[in-house]
């Protein structure tokens, strides 16, 4: 017994000194609590997941920005101005003179190589520059510096000039240092493997290091174009556990906690020393509905079951503080967006269609959903619901990655997902669920109207005219229409918008996070 | 193959033969585990083309990676593909990190051995004599406290006490640090030598930084320590049992031998052989790495490693990893088998 105390007397000695020492994190760098297991990648010309797209936007510039002063602008990035040929078929940019973090100049050579290097790699998000018309076989005609400092590229597909900038300010318009990147070449990979994890850009930020599943540590580029960042470092740590979390930011070693819970939120509501702030997301909740399914082929079932989901009962209970309604498929926040939200829970309307439709005494139905809070809580909410309208539903839960398998492949009757526009405009979410022209099984691309079997010619004519309209004004009102169109007989029953509440050190100001990760910036983020 | 001659020459026979057959069931078992393991993994509800391109890539883009990572081929193809790969030390490169399956292995498996040696032991030193007081007391309050407390270890959720244990001594009363190896201010100071921080430091002699590490590992060791001891402490309580009722302690008694050289020395230095499987198991299931305190504790392990990859589809990662913890095992058996005759003279002549 003497044995047994001594020993934990020696190995408790030297921790209780040192404790309180480090307590809190140093004053120039901010500290990032988040879950970051999706990164795999830190190459814009391959990055695609959601943290990865985030600290990269801190990383490099793009040719064209929504920054971080108002982020509603569009600005010149890596260009200065720009023109749009008369036809709309050829950008024109005027370089402004930055530099890379080497101090080597940004050139329009540079520019180029990024550009052609996302068709050329052809990894995940090059699906964004290939609706340009760019292929590999034409890309370096299409592309080209025309001048140290002038770039120029031409588009062969129909798009409107607004669309194609906002293109350029997406994660694929990165600007990559050519020679840094092909010092590292392999293979011909255009030092895709080097770039995963290092970086040759000129942005806010520095890449120091990424330790996959435990850290990213980013340091200040005092050259930055836009300004020097207000703080020196900037950790972003992976934390799996959010109650970890929140004991972190509750202790002061994190400033910053992304994934806490709406209990765990409430929890610091007597806490002086947090502060809770929430931003809208752009992320659309929704169930979809397979048309191939006998029953949902009926659109007075599918405006049935839209009558059978308890949107309200939802926001206000289990998802309050991070959704609230929003029927529509455009974010609000995004151009054309529209607050047309016609559905309520309404169980009479709802048995009455269904009796219309001929099912009076109702059916049964499958529901994919994740496996993890909150779709759980809301496939249960929809079971309860539905059963109300005579719709007997059985969950099968899943991982999520499975789930998006099954969808996929259209396996599904009723399934439950999220979807997050990949850029900032609005053909991002109309050319997904609105478009499907090619019902057969092998299209050369599976928007979501195709992965509930809606074939819709029409509509999908409609979106494509959208995406050409050169007046804004115009432009804006043909996506209300569609909205409309979709909403009430699309396949979807669009539920709910993301809201993202963060929890912040009450000494911090600057953190905004963005309506997409593409315009959640670390650089205005300051300890006082 | 009879046996001949003298007992030397049939010693070293014996040798030769347990070298041989460990290396026989070595080969068999690493065999069996990578067949296990490669075909679980094929049949994974996930797509692990999907894990790599995303929901929203192209159906070309999609077919191309399909064809990059040869799941077109027949399954025997595949699998006699990657086992000849392994065989010349390429486990492949992992999707989540995109780093070679084997540089993660160096990085992950230091931070869980670190937390495991560490729970071993605690679990042990204190496991052990706990063990041995509760035998000697049996029936007495002495035992049923030492069988409560490993209940309570047995039965508490890992998940459960590690937040307790963070709430406590991190939150409350500042004791330990929190998740995480090491503060952020002492990140990246010493070189990687070992991967294990607090060797690390040191070897490079940052006291601060050893300091640093200990107080983040403590907590998590602690909690790890813990679960063996009540696995530990309840194996020897059960083994000395079983000795103390042996007639040699009788005798060994009525000559006036006191009873604690008996008990501490006699009836536990023969408890010894059954006990170094035990804790070898017990170690080989530390260092798989324990999933939930590493999720609790941001531990960079093992385990977090696994778990990630199985949920990303990530196979190379998955079986890398299964490999390393089969190869932990076979190793562990081995060292086990050899140290038998250490404690036990009666296998030293035995093959």
């Amino acid at each position: 017994m003497h044995r047994r105390l001594l020993l934990a007397a020696v190995a408790a000695l030297p921790l209780l000194g040192a404790s309180a020492a480090y307590a809190a994190t140093p004053a120039d760098t901010i500290v990032i609590a988040k879950q970051i297991d999706d990164l795999i990648s830190l190459d814009p010309g391959e990055d695609y997941e959601l943290s990865g797209v985030e600290v990269a936007t801190n990383i490099y510039d793009r040719l064209l920005r929504y920054e971080a002063d108002d982020v509603s602008k569009l600005i010149g990035g890596a260009a200065e101005s720009w023109t749009i040929s008369p036809d709309g078929k050829v950008f024109t940019f005027k370089l402004r003179q930055s530099e890379f973090h080497d101090g080597t100049p940004v050139t329009a050579e540079d520019v180029a190589f990024s550009l052609q290097r996302v068709i050329i790699l052809d990894k995940t998000p090059a699906f964004l520059f290939t609706q340009l018309g760019w292929t590999k076989d034409n890309v370096k005609d299409q592309v080209k510096a025309t001048a140290p400092d002038v770039l120029q590229f031409t588009i062969t597909a129909d798009l409107a000039p607004s669309l194609v900038l906002n293109l350029m300010t997406s994660i694929t318009a990165s600007v990559v240092e050519k020679k840094l990147a092909l010092e590292h070449e392999e293979k011909g990979d255009l030092g895709n493997g080097w770039l995963k994890s290092h970086s040759a850009a000129s942005g806010a930020y520095k890449l120091v290091a990424w330790k996959p599943n435990e850290s990213v540590v980013l340091e200040a580029n005092p050259k930055f174009h836009f300004g020097a960042p207000s703080n020196k470092r900037v950790i972003l740590r992976h934390v799996p556990e959010t109650a970890s979390q929140l004991l972190l930011l509750t202790k002061g070693d994190a400033d910053v906690a992304r994934n806490l819970s709406p209990d765990q939120l409430a929890s610091l509501a007597g806490n002086k020393d947090v502060k809770v702030e929430t931003f809208a997301g752009s992320d659309s909740w929704y169930m979809s509905m397979n048309v191939a399914e006998e029953h949902l082929k009926n659109p007075k079932v599918r405006q049935a079951i839209k009558y059978l989901v308890d949107y309200k009962g939802m926001t206000d209970s289990f998802l309050k503080g991070r959704f609230f309604i929003h029927q529509t498929f455009l974010p609000q926040g995004f151009l054309g967006a529209s607050d047309y939200n016609p559905f309520t829970f309404d169980p009479a309307k709802a048995k009455a269609l269904l009796a219309e439709a001929g099912y009076p005494a109702g059916f049964d139905l499958k529901l994919d959903a994740p496996n993890s809070s909150p779709w759980t809580e809301i496939a249960q909410s929809l079971q309860q619901t539905l059963g109300q309208g005579g719709i007997k539903v059985s969950i099968q839960p899943a991982e999520l990655k499975s789930v998006l398998g099954t969808y996929r492949s259209r396996k599904h009757q009723l399934l439950i997902v999220n979807w997050g526009p990949d850029y900032f405009d609005p053909h991002t979410n109309a050319d997904s669920f609105a478009r499907n022209t090619d019902n057969s099984d092998k299209p050369a691309t599976k928007p979501l109207a195709w992965r509930n079997s809606w074939y819709i010619p029409e509509i999908s004519a409609e979106t494509a005219a959208a995406a050409k309209e050169l007046d804004t004004a115009k432009r804006i009102a043909m996506y209300e229409d569609l909205q409309k169109k979709v909403t009430d007989d699309g396949p979807f029953v669009l539920m709910f918008q993301s809201s993202q509440p963060d929890a912040i050190r009450a000494n911090v100001t600057g953190f905004h996070e963005g309506l997409t990760e593409d315009i959640t910036f670390y650089r205005l983020i300051k300890k006082n | 193959m009879a046996g001949s001659a003298k007992g030397g020459r049939f010693r070293g026979y014996g040798i030769v033969r347990r070298i041989l057959s460990t290396l026989v069931s070595m080969v068999l078992t690493f065999l069996g585990l990578t067949i296990v393991t490669f075909f679980i993994g094929r049949v994974i509800p996930i797509d692990p083309v999907l894990a790599i391109v995303g929901p929203k890539a192209s159906n070309e883009t999609y077919d191309r990676v399909r064809l990059e990572i040869g799941l077109d081929l027949p399954l025997p193809v595949q699998y006699w593909r990657y086992l000849s790969k392994v065989l010349h030390g390429d486990f492949g490169t992992s999707v989540i990190t995109s780093q070679p399956v084997l540089q993660d292995m160096l990085h992950v498996f230091p931070a869980t051995l670190e937390l495991a040696v560490l729970a071993l032991i605690i679990g042990v030193v204190f496991g052990v004599p706990l063990g041995v007081i509760a035998a000697t007391h049996r029936g007495r309050w002495q035992d049923h406290l030492v069988r409560l407390l490993s209940l309570f270890g047995y039965s508490m959720p890992v998940f459960w006490l590690g937040l307790i244990g963070l709430l406590l001594f991190y939150a409350k009363l500042g004791w330990v640090e929190g998740p995480g190896r090491l503060d952020i201010a002492f990140d990246d100071i010493v070189p990687t030598v070992s991967g294990m921080i607090t060797v690390d430091a040191l070897i490079a002699g940052e006291h601060d930084v050893f300091v640093n590490a200990m107080q983040h590992l403590v907590l998590p060791a602690s909690i790890l320590g813990y679960l063996s001891l009540a696995y530990v402490a309840r194996m020897t309580r059960s083994f000395m049992l079983g000795q103390l009722r042996q007639e040699y302690v009788l005798a060994a008694m009525a000559k006036g031998l006191s009873g604690f050289r008996v008990i501490w020395i006699h009836a536990l230095g023969n408890v010894w052989v059954q006990l170094i499987t035990v804790i070898a198991l017990t170690f080989g299931s530390l260092l798989e790495g324990a999933v939930l305190t590493e999720t609790v504790f941001s531990w960079p392990g093992l385990g977090l490693y696994m778990k990630n990859s199985l949920f990303n589809a990530d196979l190379n990662a998955v079986l890398g990893g299964t490999v390393l913890v089969g190869v932990v095992y076979i190793l562990l058996n081995l060292i086990s088998d050899l140290l038998y005759p250490l404690f036990d003279p009666r296998a030293r002549g035995r093959s």
